[in-house]
């Protein structure tokens, strides 16, 4: 496993790809913000989303990032792009952006956004935390990669893992309520 | 790589707050909103690699979240162009219907 390797010396390879899926994904989320037609634009966003599932396994969580691929660009968007096809919003020709105000505005507050997180990663975080270098790769090549999530899951997070639940429930509740046709008392 | 992806992290945000602010269309925006939560995931397992699993058990719990939220924010999208045939954010800013 290359990430295994400590740091310091990371093969050329990694850094590269790493690189690389970082700037595609950059490129598909600025082209996903500028397209006009929605349906374009969902699809850079699947780009997008693929783009940070390579990046997780990079990273070591191969897990999440097949459930990346499964919930994000598999189940999330095609709900999106669903929507979007069945309200027949797929022309853009209709120009939906904002004007030039906005734009400096939302230019402005970006960048005030960016230099506060730059801010924060200039924090030094507490090294007594840190685990050693290789750990959650050397974690993964002993017992699997779901096996390190799922304990934490079943055992520290199980009142969250029960709440989410209830959540779910009540989101299908709600969206069925929401999605339900008037009825003929309440007609418009 | 924990630097490079705290980077990609924020500027992968800013794009979806730049996005939230300068188009009208509601769907656009919600997307937008989604790659946000994709920026904050990401930042969870660049820092889950250095400090514990805890935080990809969290990117876990986002990914429930987003998947209720867009559920009922497509649901609230819907009901309103069944109300008013429009997405765009321009028409609708009242809360009275």
């Amino acid at each position: 496993m290359q990430t295994s390797m400590p740091h310091g010396s990371l093969p050329l390879l990694y850094t590269f790809h790493f690189y690389l899926f970082s700037l595609i994904g950059v490129v598909s989320a600025l082209l996903f913000v500028t397209r006009k037609s929605p349906v374009a634009a969902a699809l850079w966003l699947v780009n997008t989303m693929f783009c940070l599932a390579a990046l997780y396994v990079m990273l070591d969580a191969q897990f999440i990032g097949a459930i990346q691929v499964l919930v994000y660009a598999g189940a999330i968007m095609v709900v999106f792009l669903f929507v979007i096809m069945l309200l027949n919003l797929g022309h853009g020709s209709i120009a939906d952006m904002r004007g030039l105000g906005w734009k400096l505005a939302a230019g402005a507050v970006g960048l005030a956004i960016l230099a506060e997180i730059f801010a924060l990663t200039k924090a030094r975080t507490p090294l007594t935390l840190t685990l050693p270098e290789g750990f959650a790769a050397r974690e993964i090549a002993q017992s699997g990669a779901i096996a390190p999530i799922a304990a934490p899951l079943f055992n520290e997070y199980l009142l969250a893992f029960e709440v989410t639940s209830i959540l779910l429930l009540a989101a299908v509740v709600g969206a069925v309520v929401l999605g339900k046709q008037r009825g003929e008392d309440d007609a418009r | 790589m924990l630097a490079e992806a705290l980077f990609f992290s924020a500027l992968l945000f800013v794009i979806g707050v730049f996005g939230v602010l300068i188009r009208r269309n509601a769907i656009i925006v919600f997307m937008c909103v989604e790659l946000m939560l994709n920026a904050v995931n990401l930042t969870f397992v660049a820092f889950a690699q250095q400090y514990g699993v805890g935080g990809q058990v969290f990117v876990f719990f986002v990914m429930t979240v987003a998947a209720a939220e867009a559920a009922v924010g497509l649901a609230i999208i819907i009901a309103l162009f069944r109300h008013r045939q429009t997405v765009d954010l321009q028409n609708i800013n009242l809360l009275k219907g």
